[in-house]
């Protein structure tokens, strides 16, 4: 019988159909998948803190208006993973109990500061980018809510990513100070875009296993190499240079060829050395102890309510 | 202390004349701020006109385990289709 289940779901994960929440699943599947997807809803929401550093002192009402609306979107894309980790069976508030113990993690790019207004549109071009490399993959993902929030996340992904050009585009037709802090902005945040597709292949322990269940459809160097030969004619576009000097292109493998990121500074930023970790867990520990009493507040009316309803 | 919201799933009309579809879930105290919470999670880009939102406790679903036998009735009566009909290409307007 167990061998009968399994056996239909390697069928359907090979046929490239999608394997629904009341579908039986292997118990490492599930497990992965969790951790997957609540690292990415927590990653998502994290992700509001840098830039909403920023809402408060935009330059305009239009820049304003629209980093709002994109810090807006990054909790509307946490709340639709933290539902598909649910169709799973985990718990909304273990996982936020596991984030703010520091118990599962998020992805480091958020433990790097925000110094400056132009990393709102390095952050955007660069760091929504990579995630669109990631993320387009994964809307053929072989769980299906998890492919289906993707695809959302994917359309509203290209709005970050467009905005944060085109306010660097306007940077570097404005002073050469302007340009200065774009191209500040940019030697401070290429590194870890790059790192942000995860460690080298041959360092990546869940990969394999995550390829067979077709969980993840591409390999970290696949994506990173994707990532920096779409890049690079963007820079050129924009007028600023990748702080690496092995960046030149290939003309024999039609790609190319790029230095290594400093892997220390990835895994000491994985293990909390970041410069901005606790910072980013104490904020959201603090957000959601803040928002205690108007989670009591809610639930009590609504059981108030309940009751005046059956009263009536 | 356990004041967790229920799970409500969430259903889309994304114009007049379609079905709604389902979107995904969210938590909310009650149906009304499921509601309004529904509107600004998955509706931010004019994505629909109505809104439905349901308690998952609520939902009663067929066990895929039973996939087989619970849609065999369907399966073997081909003749429930307008193929399986064999006419003519001649005639008009069938």
């Amino acid at each position: 019988m167990a061998d009968d289940l399994e056996l239909r779901f390697e069928r359907t994960v090979q046929a490239e159909s999608r394997i629904e929440p009341r579908d039986w699943m292997p118990d490492g599947y599930r497990k992965t998948l969790i951790r997957q997807i609540a690292q990415h809803a927590h990653s998502e929401i994290i992700g509001m803190q840098p830039e909403g550093n920023w809402i408060s002192r935009a330059p305009s009402l239009r820049r304003k208006a629209i980093l709002l609306a994109k810090v807006q979107d990054e909790a509307g894309h946490g709340l639709y993973l933290y539902s598909a980790t649910e169709t799973l069976g985990a718990d909304r508030e273990d996982l936020t109990t596991k984030l703010i113990e520091g118990r599962q993690k998020y992805s480091s790019i958020f433990n790097y500061p925000t110094l400056t207004f132009a990393d709102v549109g390095v952050i955007g071009w660069l760091v929504d980018g990579a995630a669109i490399c990631n993320q387009v993959p994964l809307c053929r993902t072989s769980y299906g809510p998890y492919a289906r929030a993707m695809i959302r996340i994917c359309k509203e992904e290209s709005f970050h990513q467009r905005q944060g050009y085109e306010l660097l585009m306007t940077m570097m037709r404005g002073t050469q100070q302007q340009r200065d802090m774009v191209q500040d902005s940019v030697n401070r945040w290429w590194w870890p875009a790059l790192m942000m597709f995860g460690p080298p292949d041959a360092e990546s322990t869940n990969t394999e296993q995550s390829m067979a269940w077709r969980i993840k459809r591409d390999t970290n160097d696949e994506l990173r190499q994707k990532f920096v030969n779409m890049s690079v004619p963007q820079a050129e576009a924009l007028g600023v240079a990748f702080p690496d000097p092995e960046l030149k292109w290939n003309e024999e493998r039609g790609q190319y060829d790029f230095g290594s990121p400093d892997w220390d500074e990835f895994w000491q930023v994985v293990k909390g050395g970041g410069v901005c970790n606790e910072q980013r867990i104490a904020h959201r520990r603090k957000a959601h102890e803040d928002g205690a009493w108007v989670r009591e507040a809610a639930a009590a009316h609504a059981a108030k309510q309940a009751v005046k309803e059956g009263a009536a | 202390m356990s004041t967790s919201w229920p799970l409500w799933e969430v259903f889309v009309r994304g114009k007049r004349g379609l079905n709604h579809v389902h979107v995904g879930s969210l938590h909310a105290p009650d149906a009304e701020m499921a509601l309004r919470n529904a509107r600004d999670v998955y509706t931010r880009r004019n994505e629909g006109v109505s809104i439905w939102v349901v308690p998952a406790a609520a939902i009663t679903a067929s066990s895929p385990d039973e996939k087989d036998p619970f849609f065999a009735p369907a399966g073997d009566k081909v003749y429930r289709h307008p193929t399986f009909y064999a006419i003519p290409e001649d005639v008009p307007h069938l």
